[in-house]
């Protein structure tokens, strides 16, 4: 029943009344660990580090979400990579911290519908209510890590492992088909 | 299911999110070389293993990723509190005044 992971093409891959889940586009992805002043590497970066748990910021498509007391994940368009890598290279001998790049490591589903958050419940033991709109945080879905985003209500972003994808398309997919045939 | 507060997240989240980590405030030698087979041991395997309160680890594993610690009762499974790493033991009195 699973599908190599080549096989999704960004877009939507499986829609109901009650919610769809769409594939999307590839980015660039950063894992960033720092520590002390944030300040050099906010300015080689050119936006703001939340500094809460689950907070985000943004500046132009660059994107950034705080996971843990000194770990950030950043969202950027492919073609910014390599600037992104550079910027935070410059000021790495006064500022050491630690740049990985994880593009190829995750992939993100697209979640939204009128029931896109009573979608995610099936797989996230997590109270969704507790992560408000424009905020994220990394929490586990049916047994893998994913990062969720929360875009609006019912507009999600899930980030996770590659090797995870097909087996949470399967369970997400389910969970379409059955909400929507809840509706009729 | 379980709910436990991450002192760094500062949220009540489901166990799952959580990996268990053995007993807190367990020193290493700070010299291994210089230390006999018996401390060595000691320090290796012997636990409190105590019936009640227990200071322990936690790892917020699936969420911030840290390691925190965390005082339960090993009969009721109850939490009393969870602490930053590298903060002090609370004491017990306090935290199980309200239980009785
Ligand atoms: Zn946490």
């Amino acid at each position: 029943m699973t599908a190599p992971i080549s096989s999704f093409m960004p877009g939507v891959l499986t829609a109901s009344a009650a919610a769809r889940v769409g594939f999307a586009h590839r980015c660039a992805r950063f894992s960033l660990r720092a520590r002390g002043d944030l300040a050099p590497l906010e300015a080689a970066l050119g936006l703001s580090l939340p500094d809460r748990i689950g907070q985000r910021t943004s500046a132009g498509e660059r994107e950034v979400l705080c996971l843990g007391p000194d770990e950030w994940v950043l969202h950027a368009p492919e073609s910014d990579a390599t600037a992104i890598t550079a910027a935070c290279a410059g000021v790495y001998a006064d500022h050491p911290h630690s740049l990985v790049d994880i593009s190829g490591r995750e992939v993100s589903f697209v979640i939204d519908g009128p029931r896109g958050a009573e979608l995610l419940t099936l797989g996230c033991a997590r109270d969704l209510d507790t992560i408000a709109v424009g905020e994220g945080r990394r929490t586990l879905f049916d047994g893998a890590t994913v990062i969720l985003w929360r875009d609006a209500d019912n507009n999600f972003r899930l980030d996770c492992w590659t090797s995870f994808a097909t087996h949470l398309f399967h369970l997400l997919d389910t969970g379409v088909r059955e909400l929507g045939a809840e509706n009729h | 299911m379980l709910l436990i507060h991450c002192p760094y997240c500062n949220e009540t989240l489901p166990e799952v999110e959580f990996a268990y980590a053995s007993e807190a405030h367990i020193a290493r030698p700070t010299r291994p070389s210089e230390t006999t087979d018996e401390d060595w041991a000691e320090f290796l395997f012997m636990r409190s293993n105590v019936k009640g309160p227990l200071y322990e680890r936690w790892r917020h594993v699936h969420g911030c990723g840290r390691f925190f610690n965390a005082v339960r009762d090993t009969v009721t499974d109850k939490f009393l509190t969870t602490y930053k790493a590298g903060e002090p033991r609370p004491d017990l009195s306090s935290l199980t005044e309200g239980l009785k």
